[in-house]
């Protein structure tokens, strides 16, 4: 390698190093450093760490069911997320692909909700779903439905699933959005074909849409799992995580260890083992998708 | 290329080695502090302009919102030795005694007891203790005086006057025990007006009243054995004072979705005068002010359930400030805050932000409604002040018991056995 050669490698990684030591200072750092926590008891301030083994590994599968209650029900949250949520997102995607007036209007009012921000969604929804004053209790009694009339965010029996309406609310635009550019890349031509052929919708969807759009489908999917299961700026603005334990999700029994009880040890045992969790519904995800392009 | 290639590397060097400094300036004329409350911001920012008109020492107030931003900032800020002159510490006891065995904090005793102990002697007995750590306590603290009150708190009720006169109750005769309370809640709600509000949907309020509650009908001494495990959860009084909950369920006390209401929806429940009674602390005043300045309301203890013991609210812990050991500008701070604590800078604070004072010769100045607050400070007390804690697990547990049951999925008894199994599982896992 003669000298300028060398000079031009110097300087093409001259230029990446700001990037890497971002990476690595802001994303490794913290993710190693939060594994070396997990093996501590560490207060939150003292200067000093007691290396504790994997206890704090052991008590979080043996006896912390209030933990693996949160996880039921941030899956619960995901399941609608995943399927009521998106659903909606393509329905209005699949409209909104047809040359409808006002396209971009509708596209503009669907993408709104996911650019506010959750603590405002969250108090916006607390005074839909107000037991004594709240406009969905106001609408069911005008239409001659008192009898389902309820505190809905205190209510052990529908708290989840109002907190699961308000999540897909706000998170239904993006999905729609990334649906939208997904139904947009696939060539006008295969739908001409196929009418031509005399294809129905149901047919062309079944056979062109959603087979294009299977790449579409899993990001959307993973991206839905990965954000609803971290839900959590709403569930602080409305319930808190009550009534009791019931709309508990694990980052707010993370927050709660580690600013309630200042373990932040344990806490980090609890951001560790979520990770991983997540990071195994993906992989298994992508797995599942490579399969089906493959078939 | 040559001399690009340079010019790169000097560049990014010095970027690189730029970021390495503390960013910090030693001025000794320059007091810094960091608090979270926003709504002092204003009155902090003219106590500064006036400081520095009599002493020349500038004070740099820096607001960091909400207070959990603020008391991460502070831990993140310990750990790399860049903690302010002068700081707050949010959180329980045991925070404050981390920072202080990590070095963290300056030991006030000596500037509090020098001349007669004249500084030490302004302040509420409580409003210091909270900020004191005694002889032999739990957290292993050197004892001493580690904390300066700025203002003090009481947790206590307010009710609505007007809506008390409409449902035909004396609007200066409020409810003194349980009986009484329970019967004006039947008055109120013949008259359609709702009865009672509080952020439940923030634990520690409903743990605020359950504690009241379980100190009033059993005595403090009977409380600190059970967080001692020595009188189980399951005990006939705890179990009775579960069951004032249930009653508040059956007899719909509570405000319609109050289990899981924020504080700041609750006062503003009780501001709009959609619920008689509030549970809340002295800075609502401030917040109702804002809310509804026509609000017509006053404070009142929590209704006692044994006249035999005492009711005792939480209270006596306010803000408090707290000198950086490690800071050049040691003795600028300290100077800094007993000026603070002066009479006239205190009764600013209270006219300004409404909020209790925590020297005694400021009560004078103070608004009737602040009074009222502050003639309850004998009753204070506060779980930052107990001899012996219970774990936050525990805790938790009754506090989101408490909501169960006020959604009638819980009856008393059954939290009980609940919360003294966990009781005996932490106490097995402490003790291994």
């Amino acid at each position: 390698m003669n000298l300028h050669k060398l000079r031009n490698l110097i300087g093409n990684y001259l230029f990446v190093i700001p990037a890497l030591v971002l990476f690595f200072t802001f994303s490794l750092y913290p993710f190693f450093k939060v594994f070396q926590l997990s093996v501590t008891d560490w207060d939150g301030i003292s200067p000093t760490m007691h290396y504790v083994g994997f206890e704090n590994f052991v008590d979080l599968f043996t006896d912390n069911p209030v933990f693996w209650l949160s996880m039921k029900n941030a899956g619960y949250v995901t399941f609608l997320a995943l399927t009521a949520q998106n659903l909606l997102a393509l329905l209005l995607a699949l409209l909104c692909d047809r040359e409808i007036k006002g396209g971009n209007v509708y596209r503009v009012i669907f993408y709104m909700p996911p650019v506010l921000s959750g603590i405002v969604v969250g108090l916006i929804w607390n005074w839909i779903y107000d037991g004594n004053y709240g406009l969905l209790n106001h609408f069911l009694e005008f239409i001659g439905l008192q009898e389902f009339t309820r505190a809905w965010l205190s209510d052990s029996k529908t708290a989840l699933t109002a907190v699961s309406v308000i999540h897909m609310w706000k998170g239904f635009g993006w999905g729609f959005i990334i649906f939208l550019a997904g139904l947009q890349s696939i060539p006008r031509e295969l739908y001409e074909a196929a009418r031509v052929d005399g294809a129905s919708s149901w047919v062309v969807f079944k056979n062109i849409t959603a087979p294009l759009m299977i790449p579409v489908f899993m990001l959307v999917s993973i991206l839905t799992i990965l954000g609803t299961m971290q839900i959590f700026d709403i569930i602080i603005s409305t319930t808190g995580g009550g009534p009791g334990y019931h709309t508990e999700v694990p980052i707010t029994r993370i927050l709660s260890t580690m600013i309630g009880s200042s373990k932040f040890g344990y806490a980090s045992v609890m951001g560790v083992v979520f990770g991983l969790i997540l990071l195994a519904i993906s992989m298994i995800q992508i797995h599942v998708s490579r399969m089906m392009r493959q078939v | 290329m040559g001399p690009s290639i340079k010019n790169i590397i000097s560049l990014f060097l010095i970027l690189l080695l730029s970021g390495c400094g503390t960013g910090q300036k030693q001025d000794p004329n320059t007091v810094t502090v960091w608090h979270w409350m926003s709504d002092r911001e204003e009155t902090f920012e003219i106590l500064a302009q006036r400081y520095q008109q009599e002493t020349g020492i500038t004070v740099k107030f820096e607001l960091f919102a909400p207070s959990e931003a603020y008391a991460q900032r502070v831990k993140a800020s310990a750990q790399t030795n860049t903690l302010p002159d002068i700081f707050g510490i949010l959180g329980e006891k045991r925070d404050f005694a981390s920072f202080i065995k990590s070095g963290y904090v300056a030991d006030l005793t000596e500037e509090m007891n020098i001349e007669g102990s004249a500084w030490k002697n302004r302040f509420f007995e409580k409003a210091l203790a909270v900020n004191e750590f005694t002889e032999g306590n739990p957290h292993g603290v050197q004892p001493g005086m580690y904390g300066v009150p700025l203002d003090v708190t009481t947790i206590q009720m307010v009710y609505n006057k007007k809506l008390y006169t409409q449902a035909g109750l004396d609007p200066d005769a409020p409810p003194k025990t349980w009986e009484q309370f329970i019967a004006h809640c039947q008055k109120l709600k013949d008259a359609g007006i709702p009865r009672f509000v509080s952020g439940f949907g923030e634990i520690w309020m409903i743990d605020a009243l359950a504690s009241n509650l379980a100190m009033n009908l059993m005595g403090e001494d009977k409380v600190f054995k059970t967080y001692k495990g020595e009188v189980p959860y399951t005990d006939p009084d705890w179990v009775r004072v579960l069951s004032l909950f249930k009653q508040m369920a059956d007899e719909k006390i509570l405000v319609e979705g109050g289990v899981t209401m924020v504080n700041k929806t609750a006062e503003q429940t009780f501001a709009n005068e959609r619920a008689a009674y509030a549970f809340n602390g002295s800075w609502c005043v401030n917040v109702f002010k804002g809310m509804n300045p026509n609000l017509q309301y006053a404070a009142m203890l929590p209704p006692a359930v044994n006249v035999s013991h005492p009711v005792k609210i939480w209270g006596g812990a306010g803000s408090s400030f707290m000198v950086n050991k490690q800071s050049e500008r040691r003795a600028g701070a300290v100077q800094f805050l007993k000026w603070m604590t002066d009479n006239a800078q205190q009764v600013t604070l209270a006219k300004e932000t409404e909020n209790l004072p925590s020297t005694k010769s400021s009560l004078d100045d103070i608004l009737p409604i602040l009074k009222e607050f502050a003639d309850d400070m004998d009753n204070a007390t506060h779980p930052n002040l107990y001899p012996v804690h219970e774990s936050p697990q525990v805790t938790e547990a009754f506090d989101k018991g408490i909501q169960s049951i006020l959604i009638g999925e819980k009856t008393p008894q059954a939290l009980a056995e609940e919360v003294q199994k966990l009781k005996e599982k932490e106490s097995r896992k402490k003790s291994s």
